[in-house]
């Protein structure tokens, strides 16, 4: 933990929008089960007006939707198929409406997930493999630092920090080499448990942690302070 | 990029209140889990436990409220342990803002428990904690086996070979137990950590007999990923979380 990090995270932003509402509307995807207590809180304390909820018109509206994920992929995907929140991911990134994806949420963007021997298809937002990860001790669980790109947004003031990790299968390589003209390129982040994994992306609209920024104390708290002042700035996304 | 030791205060908690109390000079009330965890994370806890030690089910519930009020203001994980004995409780914890549930007695008396929870939550929620105790005469083959009723009761089960069964259900990690080294204050049951460490390729997080911070590298180097203290923390002076990452890093391990 860094005294920059703390000093930076510790007081509400004062308020900084206009037309009146300057707290950024976030939906928590609200599916399945686990703990999302900490991501509404951890999202309110980093200045979003927060909406736990799976309802079309909270998911599709809101300036920022956050999905957690914690569990099997293919379980993670069928609760998210459940509740219609597959097309309304999608419909969010092609309409370039700020996503962020936690843990199994990251790896349900990627083209498939490999868990216990059977292969279960993902979004396929980015190419790409979730698989076991090929370390000693498995699950990577606690704090493990991160390498990010320069120019990240939201690793910013918390690049050298640690973040906490729970997770036993990953991305091992980045297969995403589409580049367009006057499409920023996607920045990616890594880490390390046995090999090198993805610890970050992010791509447009479109960003995802495999760690947990709602666990990771001060610097998880500055990273998601990063991402909710985004959706300030976030082209197309007044609320309905 | 090696992930870090992680060092975990536990609390026991009665009925919503911390047993016994903390020793620590500026709380306003030692006997409130949310307070002390307030002050774990600030003093660089890298996660939390609460045991719940409530005998009376009817003073459960006050549990929940506590983990509530903690998840909404400590930004750490937190395991929870204490009656945890179905998918249902599981969900309950996690619902009020647990990340993890840790599970003994339950998970002895009825192993299947292992599989129903971690197939439906994932391994990463589940903690098997062990009380291991020494047993002369070849009563188990390790030497170890696993105690109920907080080391009372032996079971004649193998300690070791439980963690590896545990481990091949899909638990995802052990805290383990010495109840030899226990309160005793004099360093880790290091043979135990070494016998299990060989046993399961799953986090180990060693706990019992911790006095002060130079018996914390020893435990890393028989190959626990974290360690676990009550009273070391509790009665300990007020940068103890400090000395003992500093004793693990000086010893050569990352800490954060």
């Amino acid at each position: 933990m860094s005294g920059e990090a703390a000093a930076s995270t510790g007081a509400d932003r004062p308020a900084a929008g206009a037309a009146g509402e300057d707290r950024p509307a976030v939906t928590v995807l609200d599916y399945g089960s686990g703990n999302v207590r900490s991501a509404v809180r951890a999202l309110e304390r980093a200045g979003a007006r927060v909406t736990l909820s799976a309802k079309a018109e909270d998911v599709l509206n809101a300036d920022g939707l956050v999905v957690p994920g914690v569990g099997a992929f293919a379980t993670v995907m069928k609760e998210l198929r459940d509740v219609d929140a597959i097309r309304m991911i999608g419909r969010r990134v092609a309409g370039g409406r700020p996503v962020l994806a936690i843990c199994v949420g990251l790896q349900i963007l990627f083209e498939e997930g490999v868990e216990h021997g059977t292969t279960e298809p993902g979004m396929g937002e980015w190419p790409g493999k979730v698989e076991l990860l090929p370390a000693d001790v498995v699950p990577h669980m606690g704090w493990n630092t991160v390498s990010a790109p320069e120019g990240s947004m939201l690793f910013e003031g918390v690049e050298q920090e640690r973040f906490y990790f729970v997770h036993s299968y990953g991305v091992q390589k980045w297969e995403f080499d589409v580049t367009h003209a006057g499409i920023k390129p996607p920045m990616v982040t890594w880490s390390e448990h046995g090999a090198p994994f993805i610890a970050a992306v992010e791509n447009g609209p479109l960003c995802a942690t495999q760690f947990h920024p709602e666990k990771s104390g001060d610097a998880g708290a500055r990273l998601l302070r990063n991402w909710v002042n985004s959706l300030r700035k976030a082209p197309g996304t007044a609320a309905a | 990029m090696t992930v870090a030791i992680r060092v975990i205060p536990c609390l026991d908690v009665d009925a919503g209140r911390v047993v016994k109390g903390v020793n620590f000079a500026d709380l306003r009330d030692a006997g409130d889990p949310v307070e002390l965890a307030h002050r774990y994370d600030n003093a660089g806890a890298d996660e939390l436990t609460f045991l719940d030690v409530t005998a009376s089910s009817s003073d459960r519930d006050t549990m929940f409220d506590v983990v509530a009020r903690t998840a909404e203001e400590v930004f750490i994980p937190l395991t929870v342990g204490g009656g945890v004995r179905s998918v249902a409780d599981v969900d309950k914890l996690l619902r009020y803002g647990a990340d993890k549930a840790s599970i003994n007695t339950a998970a002895v008396v009825r192993p299947e428990v292992i599989d129903e929870i971690t197939s439906h939550f994932g391994s990463q929620v589940l903690v098997l904690s062990v009380d291991a105790r020494r047993v002369q005469g070849g009563r188990t083959p390790s030497g170890f086996e696993v105690t109920t009723h907080g080391g009372r009761t032996g079971t004649g089960i193998d300690a070791v070979a439980w963690a590896r069964e545990a481990a091949d259900r899909g638990v995802g990690e052990i805290l383990l137990n010495s109840i030899d080294a226990d309160g005793t204050r004099e360093g880790f049951d290091l043979e135990l950590i070494r016998a299990v460490r060989a046993a399961v390729k799953i986090p180990i997080i060693a706990s019992g007999g911790a006095g002060e911070p130079a018996h914390f590298p020893p435990a890393v180097a028989a190959g626990a990923d974290a360690v676990l203290a009550a009273s070391v923390f509790h009665f300990g002076p007020v940068d103890a979380i400090a000395d003992v990452k500093k004793a693990i890093r000086e010893a050569g391990y990352p800490v954060r």
